[in-house]
């Protein structure tokens, strides 16, 4: 009778799955921080009076949140080089998904820069600030203050979305678990560990949201929304 | 181009079918998961609480290799085709993201609409189906839309369990005509005009779904 669960099988694969869930993690934090930066610029970009620069970021933003990130990812991979971009499995993964959440932030920042009131714009015009001050000094902080849950639910949707890299060989943990389970014909260790992996990650990176916002909530904004 | 097309189209057929029979089964796990987890009896609350947190939880592919590989082996021996795993995988994991929608729109009826219809003695399921439902629906509609396209493009991941949806067809083709920037460009168009489909279907639902219903005035 074989056991359910080879619990000594299990404890030998934990130090390679953790070497994956190494990179993982630093695929994941490389990628979230591009996607932030490159996020914000497409929002600004969107929000510009310019046409010909509000419309170019309305159509990437519109294209890539509604196309699948693994096609994304074969097209960096596969296509690029024929543009004269050959980029390492590795740069491919994580510029693909570092663009892909810059779409998805761009419109979390959007939604926070709208919810700024008018009077704080035309208090800038009036002081004759100009735009990129007003925005770096008086709307940023107040637009990014809101929107950090959004972010950070984000950030999680991410993590859970680096295994798609390994459909480009990039080795993090669900290639690894694969791997590993092709090499011993056991799959259920190696699998539902890395599954138990993600779920530890995503509960403790969602609490530490749910804390992170409940510190940065000015007590002005807390009575006037429990008001 | 002529002559991948057509193979390109078929698989567009398939993730068609992969997304309609996940999507139903992603509503009605929603709703299950979502009425347990409002209802009074802890033991369902509790489960329907493990549902949601574990399908959440862990990665998509993670959820679709775990079915395809481990289910099949013992102590499961559960062998499925690919398509069952897809829309099973597909079904389960958006259907536990529907189910926190399902309940936020539930539970944005006013009480007072609950109210009156206990007052007016109209019973539990008519008014969960007349009364509570039609006003939830509406409020469902946005992130529901989201979830939707969400699933779509989750359907691109069953092409690593060897389903011959259209992101499997187009990187065979590559492999065969090594057009790698038309097969892969097309499919991406492809995808992007299947969410814009879902677009405006739910938009026509939503249109439906409002008729009849007064707006307050602000």
């Amino acid at each position: 009778m074989e056991q359910l669960v080879d619990l000594d099988f299990a404890w030998s694969i934990l130090p390679d799955l953790l070497r994956a869930a190494v990179n993982t993690i630093v695929i994941t934090l490389v990628a979230f921080s591009i996607a932030l930066v490159l996020g914000l610029v497409l929002a600004l970009m969107r929000r510009s009076p310019l046409r010909i620069l509000s419309w170019p970021a309305a159509t990437v933003i519109e294209f890539i949140r509604s196309t699948p990130l693994l096609i994304q990812l074969y097209f960096l991979f596969y296509v690029m080089p024929e543009f004269g971009l050959t980029l390492s499995a590795w740069s491919a993964g994580i510029a693909g998904i570092a663009l892909h959440y810059a779409c998805y932030s761009a419109e979390v920042y959007r939604a926070g820069l709208e919810g700024i009131p008018r009077g704080q714009w035309e208090a800038c015009k009036a002081l004759s600030m100009p735009r990129l001050h007003a925005y770096r000094c008086v709307i940023l902080p107040q637009a990014l203050r809101p929107i950090i849950p959004a972010l950070g639910n984000y950030f999680v949707a991410m993590f859970k979305d680096t295994p798609v890299l390994s459909a480009i060989t990039v080795v993090e943990l669900m290639l690894q678990a694969k791997n590993i389970g092709s090499r011993s014909f056991r799959y259920l260790e190696p699998i539902t560990m890395a599954g138990i992996f993600f779920l530890i990650i995503s509960i403790v990176v969602a609490l530490l949201v749910r804390k992170l916002e409940l510190r940065l909530q000015l007590p002005s904004t807390h009575t006037r929304t429990t008001a | 181009m002529m002559e991948w097309l057509p193979m390109l189209l078929k698989g567009v057929w398939i993730t068609l079918e992969i997304t309609v029979l996940a999507s139903l089964l992603a509503v009605l796990m929603a709703f299950v998961a979502a009425l347990a987890k409002l209802s009074h009896w802890r033991g369902l609350r509790w489960l329907a609480n493990i549902y949601i947190e574990v399908f959440r939880g862990t990665s998509l592919l993670v959820q679709l290799f775990w079915f395809y590989y481990v289910l099949p082996l013992p102590p499961f021996n559960l062998d499925m085709t690919s398509f069952t795993v897809a829309v099973l995988g597909l079904g389960l994991h958006i259907g536990a993201y529907g189910a926190e929608v399902v309940r936020g729109a539930l539970q944005s009826v006013p009480r007072g609409q609950i109210e009156a219809a206990i007052a007016l003695n109209i019973s539990l399921l008519r008014r969960f189906l007349r009364i509570v439902l039609p006003q939830a629906l509406v409020n469902a509609i946005p992130p529901a839309t989201n979830l939707l396209i969400e699933l779509l493009k989750g359907t691109a991941l069953v092409s690593l369990i060897t389903m011959a949806d259209l992101t499997f067809r187009a990187s065979q083709l590559v492999q065969l005509t090594f057009q790698s920037r038309e097969i892969f460009g097309i499919t991406l168009l492809l995808y992007f005009v299947l969410a814009q489909c879902i677009n405006f279907g739910m938009r026509m639902l939503a249109r439906r779904f409002t008729r009849g219903i007064v707006r307050e005035q602000h």
